[in-house]
């Protein structure tokens, strides 16, 4: 995604427009809101026992992600992913790129989109509904899945600091033990259930996108202060059955694995819903999408 | 049925076994009562990657080496998204199963075309000399079976697959019907200094090219039988650009649970087969140390290989001894065809790590400015 002074200029404007919401942006009147709003639920705020995303280097070598107790305030996020549906009405918009979905009946969640799709229909369902929607953080989307969530199913561990190969070894046979038959057809919604939060299809064979970036982060021996951070917002965190870092490009999770790994089946995106002030929002999303975009090669 | 361009390369051939008789001139004629008097030995074919139980230097003189082959139509799921493909088979795998007799040997083969089949079928060995290979003598139709010998006069490993005639030869074959035969040499295998080599373990790569049409939408099409699957599998097979190349007859099926198993120190034999399209193994992290391109025995093998080619239409042997443990990827060095069209293997290896081969001295950090 470009990050270009169009952009900055916008934010500027915007977060001087607070005032004045009805007057609009730069002079543009604001569209009037169109789409229906998806259904949400409302997740209390909690505090969960959480792994960072990310890679972990403790001592020069590959160590379990940090976990740590953390605080996030009450949010609300679609009940069910994003449909076929809903993200063709984006295409026929002009504001969204076709989906690589399998030719499929419309009641599934769209699935064949990368990061940079799901930004630009995050956007544009902001627009043509008023109110701001974005993806979720990795740490919103661990909260919502509650029970469900996979997070860093393998542990990254290297079991013996002088072969590196007993964990490639350990690894390799987690995942060829966790595989699964194929089963890539996108399943109409409620297929998987609801969790226990009413959350809809978490887990399935969809994997859903997030806002959080891709670090690498050294630990100091505490295991919990980071002495350095190496962070690439080319690739994005993922979360389902279990998580997965994806080029943001990347639009088939088949393809966007590595070499060796058991890799999603579908991507897909489900949106969190933010206040319903919605220049507030906009602008704040602006600056927060200028704050975190410095490296991101797109 | 003989066209006019088989007769001509028939006609060549006999040409060229007049050119080869100096190899076989220390050989007597040897009477049917003769071969009669041979011991017999009968084998139990298994399934790719594996290669049944043999001598690798032979203890006594030739014998009668039997095998029975079914050959089994059947549809079967050729990758991750579930693709089914009307496949034919020799013994029930992609590719057939890998016989090993020694030089001298006679091969008695027992080719059985069950009733269920839809299809005649028949079995041209490289190996074998006259009768197109075999396959003049073989051609059986649903509900028979046939018994070829042949001797195995040649060291080497040798394609071996269905040809029965005219455009149904490129379909057998990309539908599944080849395999290899590994004739060894009386005394083992020996490197270019006539040095015995030895391997722990032997693994057989069939790599197969397959053409399945797609819709009007882009999805793979089933077909309810062969037949039904024929003029539109042809009109894929001549543009010459296969949707899938992959390993023992499915896209990751030599991955994860069904890796290939080795540990530091043992020395693997490799051999891939290649029935129709060239190909150009590589053993990713790992080299060939011997290496027989062509797969023929009577040749010095090539020595530290990092890829080797393997001409459509042969099979070839590689040697190597594992040095580091690990997963290591083994490809068909066209990466395309290995990440996006299928042709990747894996072998899990055991043991201990050697620092002195690899070592990360500095682990991944910011970049350090001065």
């Amino acid at each position: 995604m470009h990050v270009n002074l169009f952009e900055v200029a916008m934010g500027a404007v915007a977060s001087l427009a607070v005032p004045f919401a009805a007057m609009g942006v730069a002079g543009k009147p604001v569209d009037t809101p169109r789409l229906p709003l998806a259904e949400t639920v409302e997740i209390a705020a909690t505090a969960i026992d959480y792994p960072l995303p990310g890679e972990f280097l403790l001592d020069a070598r590959p160590a379990t992600a940090a976990s740590m107790k953390i605080e996030t305030p009450a949010f609300r996020i679609m009940k069910r992913q994003v449909s076929l549906a809903d993200y063709e009405l984006c295409v026929a918009d002009g504001a969204c790129r076709p989906a690589d979905a399998r030719p499929n009946p419309l009641d599934v969640p769209v699935t064949g989109v990368n990061w940079l799709d799901a930004e630009a229909y995050a956007s544009w369902y902001s627009r043509g509904t008023g109110v701001t929607w974005r993806l979720p953080t990795a740490l919103e989307a661990a909260v919502a899945a509650g029970e469900r969530f996979g997070g860093e199913s393998f542990t990254a561990q290297a079991d013996d600091p002088a072969n590196p190969a007993v964990r490639w070894l350990r690894r390799y046979r987690e995942e060829a033990a966790a595989k699964r038959p194929p089963d890539p057809e996108p399943k109409p919604f409620g297929h998987y259930g609801p969790n226990s939060m009413g959350i809809e299809d978490f887990g399935g064979n969809v994997w859903e996108w997030t806002s959080t970036c891709y670090e690498r982060v050294t630990l100091a021996s505490d295991r919990k202060t980071v002495l350095s951070k190496t962070e690439n917002c080319g690739v994005h965190v993922l979360e389902g059955r279990h998580r997965a870092y994806m080029s943001n490009f990347v639009r088939d999770g088949r393809s966007g694995g590595c070499a060796v790994g058991t890799p999603p089946e579908n991507l897909g995106f489900r949106l969190v819903r933010d206040n319903d002030f919605p220049l507030i929002a906009w602008a704040d999303a602006r600056l927060r999408g200028l704050l975190g975009q410095h490296s991101t090669p797109f | 049925m003989f066209t006019r361009r088989q007769a001509l390369l028939g006609a060549a051939a006999a040409t060229m076994v007049a050119g080869a008789l100096p190899k076989l001139a220390s050989a007597a004629p040897v009477t049917e009562a003769e071969i009669a008097a041979l011991p017999r030995q009968k084998i139990t074919l298994v399934a790719p990657p594996f290669v049944h139980a043999h001598d690798q230097v032979a203890t006594s003189g030739p014998k009668v080496v039997e095998f029975t082959m079914p050959i089994e139509e059947k549809k079967v799921v050729i990758d991750d998204e579930g693709t089914e493909f009307q496949a034919m088979t020799f013994n029930g795998s992609m590719p057939g199963p890998m016989m090993v007799v020694h030089e001298g040997d006679y091969v008695e083969l027992t080719l059985i075309n069950p009733d269920t089949n839809s299809m005649p079928h028949n079995i041209d060995f490289h190996a074998a000399t006259g009768a197109l290979g075999g396959g003049a003598l073989t051609l059986i139709n649903p509900g028979e079976q046939v018994k070829l010998r042949f001797k195995a006069t040649r060291s080497g490993t040798f394609v071996y697959h269905c040809a029965p005639e005219g455009a149904m030869i490129p379909w057998h074959v990309v539908s599944g019907m080849s395999g290899t035969i590994m004739v060894l040499p009386r005394e083992g295998l020996k490197n270019e200094k006539g040095e015995a080599l030895r391997y722990d373990k032997v693994f057989y790569i069939g790599e197969n090219d397959f053409y399945v049409p797609r819709d009007e939408e882009g999805n793979y099409k089933t077909y309810e039988s062969h037949g039904e699957s024929y003029a539109d599998t042809v009109q894929v097979m001549r543009g010459l650009i296969p949707t899938h190349v992959v390993f023992n007859g499915a896209k990751g099926a030599l991955t994860g649970d069904n890796a290939m198993k080795s540990k530091v120190g043992e020395t693997v034999l490799i051999v891939h087969s290649q029935a129709n399209r060239d190909t150009r193994p590589h053993l990713i992290g790992g080299h060939g140390d011997y290496v027989w391109e062509e797969g023929k025995f009577a040749n010095p093998p090539a020595k530290d290989l990092e890829t080797w080619f393997i001409r459509g239409g042969s099979a070839g042997a590689a040697l190597y001894t594992f040095l580091q443990p690990g997963v290591y990827a083994y490809v068909n060095h066209n990466l395309i065809e290995a990440v996006e069209l299928g042709a990747t293997a894996h072998f899990v290896v055991e043991g201990e790590w050697n620092d002195d081969l690899m070592k990360q001295v500095v682990a991944p950090s910011p970049i350090t400015t001065n």
